[in-house]
């Protein structure tokens, strides 16, 4: 690779070129990322609300704002809007997009095209998913996990949000083989594998599920079309087909998708982890290791979704061995991060307090996933809201707590401003407190024994429920401060190059925003990804201010 | 992403091997995408097996085998004619394309001449002898027209491919110095071809 | 990262005689599929399939002239899709 042909004035990407088409066209890795941003905020707020809308019809025993069938086809919609269009593609194709490069010291992704196809095909499957709303007997009312045979009778849009779901896989696959071929070829003279910084490496590890694991349920649903449409009974046990093996196949990809989910998440604590304790990460290797294995361990496990469904014995308690045996690496990452803050010089910034409470939530999410992991106690809470809870422990109070954690930590990158430090810290103090709020009362529920996906619940069953959906609202109001506190901030004043005084290449060698290319010149790494020795002078030789 | 070079004017130079490892990834996800067909196949077939037994006794083993053939030669002038074409003999390269894309016309014939004949047996999803087969007998035959279905549309996509490619060694872009595109054209054509190297056995040849 | 390939080529008459061999390989899974081997049956025509496929990988797809880690790859995802299929009838073998 050789250096940009000449050296020209700094301009950001942002004035590069002016108008609307020229980012409906943008090959540009970070025009990119911000368009799947917008995109991803829509669907976001659309599924929050949603969420919203499940809450205030829990607030008290019986019909109160929603009929049932209303009910089954929001939690469906939630369910797919929030997995398919916010948590899978959110950290990778937004903060993976704009860093990668960066991290790496890379002018671009390496297939700059495939990547602007792959928005167009989130953009797709998302309007598809959402216009599932306008014609016929309404969205699904399946659940996100369209089981057979219900999603083969049901009258509702099933066909279509199926085929949503098919469309939004293609995309991830495009997107994860772009990272993969990027990482492979692009990295920046002297950057060797273990120089490379760990979101990177979590981008990588993810990418390779992502690649593996999506064609598995992008078949299965195209049997579920098949059936719907052709009148085959593949899974319809009607017609000499098994729905369990339809469960088998779904998990086989959706248990690998938790992974996507939270793989990036936890590339993003051990990123900014370092950063504000201005302390090397602890256990580098071990953290890549254990990210590998997750995701090699993590397509081995998906059984134990299904342990009331009828499987064999053996293979129960099969799947059940296998889960415990992923727990291991994240339990190695979590003592990893809390490793790395003892002894550090802790600046306490509004990304550092995501990552923390990312390390709380995961790990309340990860304990409660050893309960539903575990055979025998996974019998008496399998589909009671103690799942519910686990999943949006690990999915919301992880992987969406990193997600807003990157936001803050890359915004001065991204816009070249400074949002309010302050109600930042306001904002994520509310938006902490409401996440427990909703999600602890769910776990106590599920332990007494309240059955998950019906609009209605026994009256012993009130005042946590109460708790959750005053819980909820606390959620929303510290969502819309740190939205506003976000917009806001686009008018704030400039944020200089560095501003948390990082010493990872997208922060000490581009400007804020950064220009086309990323870099002025290919920069040469000697040093490692989390070299906080001396640091502060590294950072003056290197500074664009 | 048929031009060789990046209208963007990246300062990236054409990385061969990059675009090489892209399509092996991508062929990744093909195998997978079979390999869920595959897992649903070991199923039934574990589940059904003297109706898988039945059922494949009523498919054509001779157009099966046929099918192997023309398909198996067809890989065979793909690897030539990127031998041509590393040879600098641009001219034979696209010739061997065209054989190529002529096998794939005669597998697709005899492919529809299968269907057909299935078809005037009443023996098509939704047809009145269809319905009557035992729920082993149907599973199989599902499976016979999703999985080689689904192949048939890999041939059209993959012929599609190579066409493009074609057109491109005929303009010059896609030449002795810069193949990576018909290499990865062929890549396609033999992950089509590998998988029907399993379709035939586990369709026609049960005994 | 160089602009040009490092080329190998495989001749005109080694493809040919690779695809000899496919022939004389799809001739014999048809005639050994007269043959009742039980549940050998299956066993024999994916072994034969397999190395077809081998063959058409090496020669054809040109692994033979690939780097270690894509040859790792290509048996690493044949391996992940047979550790899936042996998993999952962990379920059907003992129900």
């Amino acid at each position: 690779m050789t250096a940009i042909p000449q050296t020209r004035p700094y301009v950001n990407f942002f004035d590069e070129k002016r108008g609307f088409m020229s980012w409906l066209v943008t090959e540009d890795h970070k025009r990119i990322a911000l368009l799947y941003f917008y995109a991803v905020m829509g669907f976001f707020i659309v599924a929050f609300v949603l969420g919203l809308t499940m809450r205030l019809e829990l607030i008290a025993p019986g019909a109160t704002i929603l009929d049932p069938q209303t009910y089954n086809e929001i939690f469906t919609l939630h369910g797919v809007i929030m997995i398919f269009l916010f948590i899978i593609p959110g950290i990778p194709a937004i903060f993976g997009n704009f860093a990668l490069p960066m991290l790496i010291g890379a002018p671009d992704v390496a297939f700059p095209k495939l990547n602007l196809i792959s928005w167009y095909l989130y953009v797709l499957g998302g309007l598809m998913a959402l216009s599932t709303l306008l014609y016929g007997d309404g969205p699904a009312d399946t659940g996100w996990t369209f089981y057979a045979p219900y999603s083969v009778k049901t009258g509702t849009n099933v066909t279509v949000a199926v085929l949503a779901a098919f469309v939004l896989g293609f995309s991830s696959i495009l997107t994860g083989l772009n990272f993969i071929v990027t990482m492979h070829q692009m990295r920046a003279p002297g950057m060797t594998w273990f120089k490379m910084p760990l979101f990177p490496w979590a981008l990588y590890a993810t990418a390779w599920i992502q690649v593996l694991a999506t064609p598995i349920i992008g078949i299965t649903l195209l049997m579920i079309v098949a059936e719907r449409t052709l009148g085959i009974g593949l899974f319809d046990p009607a017609l000499g087909g098994d729905p369990v093996l339809y469960q088998h196949l779904f998990w086989i990809y959706s248990h690998p998708a938790v992974y996507i989910m939270a793989l990036p998440a936890m590339g993003i604590v051990s990123e900014t982890i370092p950063v504000f304790v201005k302390k090397s990460i602890f256990g580098y290797k071990v953290i890549v290791y254990s990210s590998l294995a997750i995701a090699f361990i993590g397509y081995f496990v998906w059984g134990h979704h299904m342990f009331t469904s009828g499987m064999s014995g053996p293979a129960r308690v099969i799947f059940s061995v296998l889960t415990f045996l992923v727990a291991i690496p994240s339990a190695i990452k979590v003592f990893n991060w809390i490793a790395t803050l003892y002894k550090g010089s802790i600046d306490i910034k509004p990304p550092l307090l995501y990552s923390l409470a990312f390390i709380f939530q995961f790990a309340i999410g990860g304990l409660t996933g050893l309960v539903v992991g575990a055979l025998a106690t996974d019998i008496h809470v399998h589909d009671t809201y103690f799942v519910v809870g686990h999943f949006h422990y690990v999915m919301f109070g992880g992987t969406g707590f990193a997600f807003f954690g990157a936001l803050h930590y890359y915004y001065p990158k991204i816009w070249g401003r400074m949002y309010n430090l302050k109600w930042a810290n306001i904002a994520f103090a509310i938006f902490f407190i409401g996440f427990n709020l909703v999600y602890f009362p769910m776990l106590v529920l599920g332990m007494m024994g309240m059955p998950r996906r019906y609009y209605d619940y026994l009256p012993e069953f009130t005042l946590p429920n109460l708790i959750s959906t005053i819980g909820s609202w606390v959620l929303a109001i510290g969502l819309i401060i740190m939205i506003v506190n976000l917009i806001r901030g686009r008018k704030g004043p400039k944020a200089s190059t560095n501003p948390w005084g990082s010493v990872t290449l997208d922060w000490t060698h581009t400007q804020s925003p950064p220009s086309l290319y990323n870099f002025d010149e290919t920069p040469q790494v000697e040093r490692g990804p989390y070299d906080y020795r001396n640091y502060e002078q590294y950072l003056q030789e290197h500074n664009k201010n | 992403m048929t031009s060789t070079t990046l209208s963007h004017a990246h300062p990236v130079h054409f990385d061969a091997y990059g675009k090489k490892l892209g399509m092996w990834i991508f062929l990744f996800t093909e195998v997978l995408l079979f390999g869920g067909l595959f897992l649903v196949y070991a199923t039934y077939r574990f589940l059904n097996h003297d109706a898988f037994h039945t059922g494949s006794a009523q498919l054509n083993v001779v157009m099966g085998a046929i099918n192997t053939v023309v398909l198996l030669t067809s890989s065979l002038t793909v690897a030539m004619s990127i031998t041509a074409l590393q040879r600098g003999d641009s001219k034979r390269a696209i010739n061997l394309i065209m054989w190529t894309l002529l096998l794939a016309g005669t597998f697709m014939f005899n492919k529809y001449y299968e269907w057909y004949t299935k078809w005037e047996h009443g023996l098509f999803p939704g047809m009145e002898h269809y319905k009557e087969l035992s729920p082993g007998e149907s599973q199989f035959f599902n499976l016979y027209y999703f999985m080689t279905g689904l192949h048939a549309i890999h041939i059209i996509v993959g012929s599609i491919l190579l066409m493009v490619v074609a057109y491109y060694i005929k303009k010059g872009t896609i030449n002795q110095k810069r193949y990576t595109y018909l290499e990865n054209g062929g890549l396609y054509w033999h992950l089509v071809d590998v998988i029907w190297i399993y379709l035939f056995p586990l369709f026609y040849l049960i005994i | 990262m160089t602009d040009t390939h490092d080329t190998h080529i495989t001749g005109y008459r080694f493809s040919i005689l690779i695809w000899v061999d496919l022939l004389i390989l799809t001739l014999l899974t048809i005639e050994v599929a007269q043959f009742d081997f039980q549940a050998l049956t299956v066993i024999v025509a994916l072994l034969i399939a397999t190395i077809k496929s081998f063959l058409v990988g090496k020669h054809f797809m040109h692994l033979k002239f690939e780097n270690r880690f894509l040859k790792a790859v290509v048996i690493g995802v044949g391996a992940l899709f047979l550790a899936v299929l042996i998993v999952l009838f962990s379920d059907y073998l003992f129900y």
